[in-house]
């Protein structure tokens, strides 16, 4: 499914990954943790084609196909999706509209046809449905006003609603109440399937109670340092990051 | 400026031509450059007004050569000879006109295609020489006659000083009058045609009324000159203008429109203007320089302006409103777009004369390439406005770092009781909502579609349903390019 090598990234003057390389299978899910600016983010907006990163060596496959030659769009086209950790707001835009847009978009490049008005708002209310999101969020504009519990259910609504072949989640966890969490990882964990990879970034282990990785990695100084299965990240919730840089060394 | 009296050859080699051209040969179409009295008695002759337009013209002409152009406006404007234009031409002969689409510009018609125009108003459109498009003026006819059954007055301002001339010379001038400035004195001096409207007391225009719909609404020319009556009780909507982008070899258009509303009634004006903005270079493209402005005169009256401009190379233009009658609104939606190098300085004025008066002003500014916009609004409260209120929102929006965006808020309030309030944003398009889109599967230039229109919605609500579509359509066309 992915396979990266030996990844360089920099952005300005700063060298952010440093030689990580990683190879995810098939409905296998990732998880990517390590301490704050150990590169995580990085990754996964990299992944996703963000300007402003320089990669100055290795690859990244996914798919057999080289993904850092491919834009943004044409990534998502492909089945790669982001949930970002900060979704931005887009005033009068309306949240669904951007996501039809984004999905007719996805299905006319796998030469499906596209939905009309009709037949996405009847998807969309299912998948908002799983999300337990009410019917106010139809006529929101994108992220607007929207408390950050509402922004990270919405992305992951996105997920369901553009079932991607690989999703980088990218602290999803982050500033959720138990309750949110809850409802989020059970839409993640619905949408868990053979042929659908994930990849989540997370600082803490809290998420993986709820969302079981099949492996776990710890990235620092911009390179993966160690790799294991969940019980690696009950050992770093007790035993915090620092050991593993000093075992890095 | 030039004036008559400064350049003696000018005036001579005027003077001959348009001898030559007022006696030997009448039937002219056109008369020769430049502008005195002789000029402005030939075209109220030619159009066969009654004394006392002449009367007006006149007194406009004289008024208008002891005056200066604005120079307060955030525009760099290359000098206007005012003699060498030619101000006045009957209905264009159509000899030179292109004679089928295969002659029109291919850029112009690859417009048209993104635009959706409808093929049998391209040819309109493009000016090609086509006698009559058979459908718009049979729609023109069953739509005269409903309008006539309703008893609303609607046609050609030359047709109203013929049919209706007591009405034009009680309310011509009343609003705009031709001291005000320096282009509305010229226009007053030398208008050729414009629209001219009268709903009766009570009545509600059954329909929305455009120029579009007017027969010989082509070619009205230059200086455009329209008045709106709404009298007691009355309703109308006026939409003006097109989305696609048409022909003209005029640089300089200097139009008045003039809207009154009596008692308890409601004018909305709604304006889509796409002359042409000049290319990439900044070569060309037409001076938009317009004087509109509405006066609320009856209580509880109501005047909206919204207007997207999206075209010309400059744009002057205020549309204002003054709110006399107690209780009466005034409202003003904008979205003005200055691309390559385009240059806009607009907004509108408020002025507030009756009690409980209330006002909003909603501007959406975007510039983009090496485009200047600059917002310029006047809320005004006079002592006499007691409790009056004003909300305006202002934002701008830069597309790319070479453009400017420029907020002139002037506010003057004489009364205790007044509330005012303003509101303005500058955002750059960003790379984050930009990444977010297409991080969704959406391309760049439908992103960028997306975040602008989500920035003038709430603009675009304020105009007719299928005007707002095309209005959405020509935003994206006139910002082909301007990302990535």
């Amino acid at each position: 499914m992915l396979r990266i090598d030996n990844l360089h990234v920099r952005a300005g003057e700063r060298q952010i990954l440093n030689g990580l390389s990683l190879e995810v299978g098939a409905g296998e899910v990732h998880a990517i943790m390590g301490p704050n600016g150990s590169g995580k983010s990085t990754l996964a907006q990299v992944l996703a084609g963000r300007e402003g990163y320089e990669v100055t060596a290795g690859t990244v496959t996914y798919r057999g196909r080289d993904l850092l030659a491919l834009s943004p769009e044409e990534r998502a086209r492909e089945g790669v999706f982001l949930a970002f950790q900060y979704p931005v707001e887009i005033p009068g835009v309306n949240n669904v509209y951007l996501l039809k847009a984004g999905l007719n978009a996805i299905r006319k490049h796998r030469g499906e046809p596209e939905l009309d008005a009709f037949e996405f708002l009847t998807l969309v209310r299912e998948k908002m449905k799983l999300m337990q999101m009410d019917e106010s969020f139809l006529n929101r504009g994108v992220n607007e006003g929207f408390s950050g519990g509402e922004k990270k259910r919405n992305e992951i609504l996105q997920m369901a609603v553009l079932e991607p072949t690989l999703a980088l989640l990218d602290e999803t966890d982050s500033g959720l109440d138990i309750d949110a969490l809850r409802i989020v990882a059970n839409g993640v964990n619905s949408l868990r399937r053979p042929d659908r990879s994930i990849v989540m970034v997370t600082h803490y282990q809290r998420l993986l109670d709820y969302i079981e990785p099949d492996y776990v990695h710890v990235l620092s100084g911009g390179r993966i340092v160690k790799s294991g299965d969940k019980s690696l990240a009950l050992e770093l919730e007790k035993r915090g990051y620092d050991w593993i840089k000093q075992e890095a060394a | 400026m030039s004036t008559p009296q400064t350049d003696p050859t000018l005036e001579a080699l005027v003077a001959r031509k348009y001898r030559h051209g007022f006696v030997t040969d009448i039937e002219s179409d056109t008369v020769p450059p430049g502008l005195d009295e002789d000029v402005i008695r030939l075209i109220s002759r030619k159009k066969r007004e009654p004394s006392f337009m002449l009367e007006w013209r006149l007194k406009a002409f004289r008024h208008w050569v002891t005056m200066q152009e604005p120079k307060w406006a955030h525009l760099r404007i290359a000098p206007i000879d005012y003699q060498a234009i030619s101000y006045y031409s009957a209905p264009k002969s159509k000899a030179d006109a292109p004679k089928s689409l295969d002659e029109v510009d291919p850029k112009l018609l690859e417009t048209y295609d993104k635009l959706g125009i409808p093929l049998h108003e391209r040819a309109r459109l493009a000016g090609v020489a086509v006698d009559a498009v058979f459908d718009s003026v049979s729609v023109a006819t069953t739509f005269k006659e409903r309008l006539a059954q309703a008893g609303v007055i609607f046609c050609s301002f030359s047709e109203a000083v013929q049919n209706h001339p007591a009405l034009v010379e009680q309310y011509l001038g009343s609003v705009v009058p031709y001291t005000d400035n320096f282009f509305a004195a010229l226009n007053s001096a030398v208008f050729s045609d414009g629209s001219f409207v009268y709903v009766p007391k009570g009545v509600r225009c059954p329909m929305e009324l455009s120029t579009y719909f007017r027969i010989n609404a082509a070619n009205t020319g230059q200086f455009e000159r329209t008045l709106i009556i709404a009298d007691e009780g009355a309703y109308v909507s006026y939409l003006e203008g097109c989305t696609a982008p048409m022909r003209d070899e005029n640089q300089l258009h200097a139009a008045v429109v003039e809207l009154i509303a009596l008692d308890n009634a409601q004018i909305k004006y709604s304006t889509v203007q796409n002359w042409y903005p000049g290319d990439e270079q900044g070569r060309g493209g037409i001076y938009n320089f317009v004087t509109k402005r509405g006066e609320c005169r009856g209580v509880n009256s109501r005047i909206s302006w919204t207007q997207v401009e999206t075209g010309s190379a400059i744009t002057w233009k205020y549309p204002s409103c003054i709110l006399t009658g107690d209780n009466s609104v005034g409202e003003f939606y904008s979205v003005a777009v200055a691309n390559h190098y385009q240059q806009a300085d607009t907004g509108t004025k408020m002025i507030h004369i009756g009690r409980n008066t209330r006002s909003t002003i909603v501007s959406k500014g975007i510039s983009a390439g090496h485009g200047q916009n600059s917002y310029r609004g006047l809320v005004k409260i006079l002592p006499s406005a007691e409790n009056a209120r004003n909300f305006t929102q202002c934002d701008s929006l830069l597309m790319g770092d070479q453009c400017g965006a420029h907020t002139f808020p002037y506010m003057e309030v004489r009364n205790p009781t007044a509330s005012v309030e303003h509101e303005a944003t500058t955002s750059k398009i960003g790379d984050d909502q930009l990444f977010y889109c297409m991080s969704r599967g959406v391309s760049e230039e439908d992103a960028v579609n997306m975040i602008v229109n989500g920035f003038c919605k709430a603009v675009f609500k304020e105009l007719p349903m299928e005007f707002a579509v095309e209005a959405q359509n020509l935003l994206a066309v006139s910002l082909e390019g301007s990302v990535g």
